[in-house]
């Protein structure tokens, strides 16, 4: 890559970074990286990924701004409620970054487009509040030999794990959907709003690592913290070998809809 | 009185102690919903009534946990929206 002189001063933080230097720049230049939901992690994954320079970044949200959104969806601002949520941070990361091709989809993630989709990409966070979308991205990413960063958040508590092609998949440590309901999102919980930015950041710097080859990558281990406390902990989690998507007799072959808890279903009406 | 660790902290308990009931010590609020290991290894939900934890074990409750973005359909008459996509899925 010829980098201009703009470029150069642009990522110049990285360029002289022992670890990235204008190689690992390149290689962020270069990267392709999907984000699914651009709401309270998609929001900071996506402005910081911009920042960065990846090269290309899908955002997938069938959802428009809402006001509650603006609480911890960085990405947001007041003047954009009512609007996508993919042309608003789409917007956004234009103004930040010309750099960077950004490709919506105004749509939801389904059984039926989830592996045409992320087949154009290096590697997929998952920014979704919802589980049956949760192990949508975990089976579909598993099966299509994806890396993806899984991220959740409630209240005032946050998880995370990397997942590559042979690593602890979501699946692994939570084998399959709880029912419609039985745990609470975070529209029905509450979420404190900051949550979101350092869940969220912690899942670009993974793509970042991932995209540079720099460091360990948040693989075999499910970070969680509580910021109450600010206690961080890293709880390591191995490969199930009866995991029904990635175990050795997988039970799931193909994509799976999982029904969606009521609530939800009704702000679809 | 023995030690186990339950997520990375000490606790004392009379040991063996059923899965179940080191569950219920600790106010795990949906056991159904839990998921557990000890020592690094995952107990099958079915199996924690009858699973024991014995003395150093190690036990860690990884509790499901949504995120960011909340979901529903799209609604085709926002605006701004198909003009300025540049891709768009049909279902």
């Amino acid at each position: 890559m010829n980098y201009t002189e703009d470029q150069i001063q642009r990522y110049s933080r990285h360029i002289i970074l022992q670890d990235v230097g204008v190689e690992g720049q390149e290689k962020i230049n270069n990267g392709k990286v999907l984000i699914v939901g651009a709401g309270g992690l998609g929001a900071p994954v996506a402005l910081y990924l911009a920042a960065a320079g990846v090269g290309t970044i899908g955002i997938i949200d069938g959802d428009v701004v809402d006001l509650s959104n603006l609480q911890r969806q960085v990405i947001h601002f007041t003047p954009d409620v009512n609007k996508a949520k993919v042309l608003s941070a789409k917007e956004k990361i234009n103004q930040l970054n010309p750099d960077v091709k950004v490709v919506t989809y105004y749509d939801l993630l389904t059984s039926s487009n989830a592996l045409d989709i992320i087949k154009d990409y290096d590697f997929v966070v998952d920014g979704t509040d919802n589980f049956p979308v949760k192990f949508l991205i975990n089976d579909a990413c598993v099966q299509a030999g994806k890396p993806f960063s899984h991220g959740g958040i409630l209240r005032f508590e946050g998880q995370t794990i990397t997942v590559l092609p042979g690593t602890a998949c979501y699946r692994c440590v939570f084998h399959a959907p709880p029912p419609p309901n039985a745990v609470p999102t975070c529209s029905q919980a509450g979420v404190l709003g900051a949550i979101a930015g350092m869940l969220g950041t912690i899942q670009a710097a993974e793509v970042l690592k991932y995209l540079t080859g720099v460091g360990d990558l948040l693989t075999n281990r499910l970070l969680t913290f509580n910021a109450k406390t600010m206690e961080f902990r890293t709880i390591k989690v191995k490969h199930n070998h009866r995991c029904a998507v990635c175990g050795d007799h997988p039970t799931i072959t193909e994509l799976i809809d999982y029904e969606q808890a009521v609530c939800e279903i009704k702000n679809q009406a | 009185m023995s030690k186990i660790r339950v997520n990375g902290k000490e606790q004392e308990v009379e040991v063996p102690i059923l899965l179940i009931d080191l569950i219920k010590k600790n106010d795990v609020a949906q056991p159904e919903m839990v998921s557990v290991q000890i020592n690094g290894e995952f107990v099958d939900r079915g199996d924690f009534n009858s699973t024991l934890v014995n003395d150093n074990d190690e036990v860690d409750f990884l509790y499901f946990m949504g995120g960011g973005s909340q979901k529903s359909l799209p609604s085709p008459s926002k605006e701004g929206v198909n003009e300025t996509s540049n891709l768009s899925i049909n279902k």
